[in-house]
């Protein structure tokens, strides 16, 4: 078992890879000639070439990857000239931090109002309950996070003046405010997953009801609600983890978009002030930053499986 | 006359359970005596699995009518589902065909077993891990203690099913019945998971109740038979009764295909069991039976005493018309 | 919760399968109606320039910002533009920009799905790190910086998006090629000496094609999603083009005085992904064959 999870952390490395020849790519692809621009409207060949040699763009490609490369592990990321800060302070220490913030208070939110809402549909399978809940899924589902987002604006913080309309705080520095302001966001970015959680569950769970081990458990006299709360939903954390896991880059999308919604400075707010400003360094900061990041939590999900489901662990 | 010598422990009058338009069982009439162990044979389809769940009021989307009296409890059937809640476990138990799926694999079989204590006999977690460790010893696995933080996919099926007996027989109960406990196993496995299901019962003065389609096996283990065709009963009484003494022309075809080592006969019925569609409002057999009399397919023969002199609910009976 | 008794499941016969295809427009009502909302937004879309009242870029600072009336169904925005022609027109716009780039991730994805499904040993390892590569940056962000290298603009964006999923649609094709391959007719087809190419084209593509049209339809919701949050973002089509996404972000600024300036874009996208959505959902559960299941 230790054997496996080792070769799957090599594995992440090789995409890892990739992935930041990816990037790197990016920025040699980004229209515009950096030299140029730094010498301006007149130069000569002479100059032109000095430059480059001194900016070491006259290596080879694998040359200056592999100078990137070393730069970026250390945490030189480059300067940004809007943010007028370090690259890396700037995407790593301030905008990161709000993004996480966000997706996972939205994505604990959803799996604690989601997982009941389905449990109850499949308990009253074919109900009028069940059959609002499957509406209520789909709408959820297919509406546009950024419009939902606007009309919760327009509803909430404009009609009833009970949220404020933008901005962000901290909830590590002050909760109740922090809180205050990530309520309505918070409410955008959960209600795609809620919808999804609630018919993801609600499909597993009626699966699961249909073992044999939950027959043999009534027949052991246990009361119904163990049935389905101890015995059923146990056997749903499997195909539920599987399913967010793939589910994440949904999830920073989402963010990606209720961040602009909501101005909140977070890595979607930084990656389109970088692209309309033509910042390509930030783009590519950003860009490396969330694949890792995407990477990194498949690679925790993919190992979490064997605690998940006892049967994929090593047999006796 | 009620018989004298044993207390009926489970009497079954008339059952008949519908799913849908299919009359999956029709008027099933069983009894059984107190810690007399009673053996179900019949083809697969034949409906013994289904007089097992719905004794233990286990069958979804099933009409049942009739009734199945406990002893001391009354109409299993009437009763409602808080009022089964608390005799499962207790009075009633089960044990299922595929042990290892039956069996929770999220959980390990020791703690399985350990909360069904805690539930029923209201042990503290402590005195119910001891006690559970105790079971596991009196159903025959080997290190007791080890075993109990296994997964059910760590064990083998033998121990699995050994598992399942431990876990029917926490609460004592009067009555356990076994859905094919041994089909799933190594032949070399049946008997001592058959053996220890009728050690374990008879020590406790249980009542058991084994769903088979193997009549060798019933033959050797069961006090009792009581043979289906096509969810109707069309023999029962005790072993000798049915097997030397049998009068159904189905119960002959039964026992003809039993295949006895020397010799190289190996016959069979003709024809199979008609689709719920095509079965005959009489005698369902009587579309495969060499002594069908035209009687037979459309007036279905009830379950009478063999013997006049012998009128007992416990006595050997027959559903024929036409009997040897 | 039930205990299955074999005596339980009844076979159906085999005509009734044929009428349960065609009376699948009965059986599910709400597929029938999403089908015929989502062919609404087609038609729309097709016959834009007859159907829309006004010319989507005609400004009219007279008439700026005013709420629904029966000159404007729809209002008008800041500029004084007709809503409801640039709702209409943004129809064409989505539905353009969603099938064509859905084309692309399709096609870019056959051929990788293809190859890594195909090739063995090294070459599928490193074909299958490259597919976790792109897929791991979710479609948006990736789209975000194709944009950044191609600019903005219609094409731009249709690219940038076909481009982002090329992931996914890689995944599946692998996916159902790896299933097929598996499959012992393969095997006896090239223990006939049936050569190599005339295998793919004969077994495996056919095997293949058909998931990924499904996923296809099933897709272009995605793909006009995508491309409608790159406009809200201001970094997808440009003004003044009658995008959705773009409208909904220029009505932002208003929403307290002019709602409907973002609600009438905003509304008209989500019926179409509603509509969608359901329509996938029902292609998915009456022809994926991984799902069927034969009662």
């Amino acid at each position: 078992m230790l054997l496996k999870a080792l070769g799957k952390i090599a594995q992440t490395f090789v995409v890892l890879f990739f992935v930041s020849v990816a990037s790197f790519g990016l920025l040699k692809l980004a229209p515009g000639d950096p030299i140029q621009i730094m010498l301006g409207s007149e130069y000569s060949q002479a100059s032109y070439d000095s430059l480059k040699a001194e900016l070491g763009l006259d290596q080879p490609f694998l040359v200056q990857y592999a100078d990137w490369a070393v730069q970026f592990v250390q945490g030189d990321w480059g300067t940004s000239y809007v943010a007028r800060a370090e690259i890396f302070t700037y995407a790593f220490k301030e905008a990161l931090p709000v993004t996480l913030t966000l997706a996972s208070f939205s994505l604990l939110f959803a799996i604690l109002v989601g997982v009941p809402l389905g449990v109850l549909s499949a308990i009253k399978k074919d109900t009028i309950f069940d059959a609002g809940s499957a509406v209520l899924a789909l709408t959820g589902t297919a509406f546009p996070s950024f419009l939902l987002g606007i009309l919760l604006i327009w509803f909430f913080a404009v009609k009833l003046q009970l949220f404020p309309v933008m901005g962000y705080v901290s909830p590590w520095e002050n909760f109740r405010l922090g809180i205050y302001h990530m309520i309505l966001p918070g409410l955008t970015l959960s209600t795609y997953f809620i919808a999804m959680i609630t018919r993801l569950t609600r499909a597993t769970l009626i699966e699961v009801l249909d073992q044999p081990y939950i027959a043999a458990a009534r027949a052991r006299g246990e009361p119904n609600w163990r049935v389905v709360w101890v015995h059923g939903v146990r056997n749903i954390a499997m195909p539920l983890v599987t399913i967010l896991g793939l589910q994440l880059g949904v999830l920073l999308q989402g963010t990606v978009l209720t961040e602009t919604v909501f101005n909140l400075p977070g890595v979607g707010q930084m990656l389109t002030s970088a692209v309309l400003g033509r910042e390509y360094l930030v783009v590519q900061a950003g860009v490396m930053m969330t694949a890792t990041l995407f990477i990194g939590v498949n690679l925790l999900v993919d190992l979490s499986y064997p605690f998940l489901d006892p049967r994929l662990r090593s047999r006796k | 006359m009620t018989d004298t010598a044993l207390q009926t422990v489970l009497s079954i009058k008339d059952m008949t359970v519908f799913r849908g338009a299919a009359k999956i069982l029709d008027r099933v009439n069983l009894s059984l005596g107190q810690g007399e162990t009673l053996a179900l044979v019949g083809e697969s389809g034949a409906g013994k699995s289904t007089i097992a769940t719905a004794i233990m009021r286990l069958l979804d989307n099933a009409k049942i009518t009739g009734s199945a009296e406990l002893a001391g409890k009354g109409d299993l059937l009437a009763l409602t589902e808080r009022q089964m809640v608390k005799l499962r476990g207790r009075r009633l138990s089960m044990i299922f065909q595929d042990a290892g799926a039956a069996l929770n694999p999220s959980y390990t079989v020791g703690r399985q077993l350990s909360t069904t204590l805690k539930r029923i006999q209201g042990l503290s977690r402590v005195d119910a891990w001891k006690k559970a460790i105790d079971l596991f010893t009196s159903v025959g696995i080997n290190d007791p203690e080890g075993r109990m933080s296994a997964f059910p996919h760590q064990l083998s099926g033998g121990m699995q099913q050994r598992v399942m007996v431990a876990i029917a027989l926490a609460g004592n109960p009067d009555l356990l019945l076994a859905d094919e406990p041994t089909s799933a196993l190594d032949v070399t496995i049946q008997a001592q998971i058959v053996r220890l299901i009728l050690t374990l019962t008879r020590e406790r003065g249980a009542s058991c109740i084994f769903v088979l389609h193997d009549l060798a096996l019933a033959s050797q283990a069961c006090d009792r038979i009581a043979v289906l065709y096509a969810g109707q009963v069309v023999e029962s009484g005790t072993a000798h009764d049915v097997l030397e003494c049998h009068r159904h022309p189905y119960t002959k075809q039964l026992k003809s295909c039993v295949l006895e080592i020397g010799t190289k006969d190996l016959t069979a019925p003709e024809g199979t069991v008609p689709s719920h569609a095509q079965m005959p409002s009489g005698c369902r057999f009587s579309t495969r039976c060499p002594r069908a009399l035209p009687r037979c397919v459309d007036e279905a023969p009830p379950l009478v005493p063999a013997r006049e002199t012998a009128p007992g609910p416990l006595d050997h009976h027959i559903a024929c018309w036409n009997p040897e | 919760m039930s205990i299955q008794t074999p005596e339980a499941s009844v076979a159906l016969p085999a005509k009734a399968l044929a009428s349960k295809r065609r009376s699948l427009f009965i059986r599910r009502p709400f597929f029938t109606i999403a089908l015929i909302v989502a062919v609404g937004y087609v038609l729309a879309a097709l016959f834009a320039p007859y159907v829309a009242p006004f010319d989507p870029v005609k400004q009219d600072f007279n008439v700026m910002m005013q709420p629904p009336t029966s000159a404007h169904l729809m209002g008008t925005d800041s500029y004084g533009q007709d809503i409801l022609s640039r709702v209409i027109f943004g129809a064409r716009y989505a539905l353009i920009i969603g099938i064509f780039s859905v084309m692309i991730g399709a096609v870019g994805g056959l051929i990788i799905g293809l190859a890594a499904g195909l090739s063995g040993g090294w070459s599928e390892w490193a074909l299958m790190r490259l597919i976790d590569a792109i897929l791991a940056l979710p479609s948006l962000i990736l789209a975000v910086a194709f944009i950044a290298i191609l600019g903005q603009g219609v094409d731009k964006v249709v690219i940038a998006v076909g481009l982002s999923m090329i992931g996914p649609f890689a995944r599946t094709v692998r996916s159902d090629v790896m299933q097929v391959r598996i499959q012992l007719f393969i095997e006896a087809a090239q223990l006939m000496s049936i050569s190599y190419l005339r295998v793919i084209l004969r077994h495996i593509l056919p095997n293949v094609i058909f998931p990924l049209a499904v996923q296809v339809t099933i897709r272009v919701s995605e793909a006009i999603l995508v491309s409608s949050s790159l406009s809200f973002l201001g970094i997808g089509v440009t003004p003044p083009t009658p995008d959705w996404g773009l409208m909904i972000a220029e009505g932002r600024g208003f929403v307290s005085f002019a709602p409907w300036m973002s609600a009438m874009p905003g509304f008209a996208l989500a019926f179409l992904l509603i509509a969608l959505s359901i329509v996938g959902d029902g292609v998915r559960e009456e022809f994926d064959p991984k799902l069927r299941r034969d009662t």
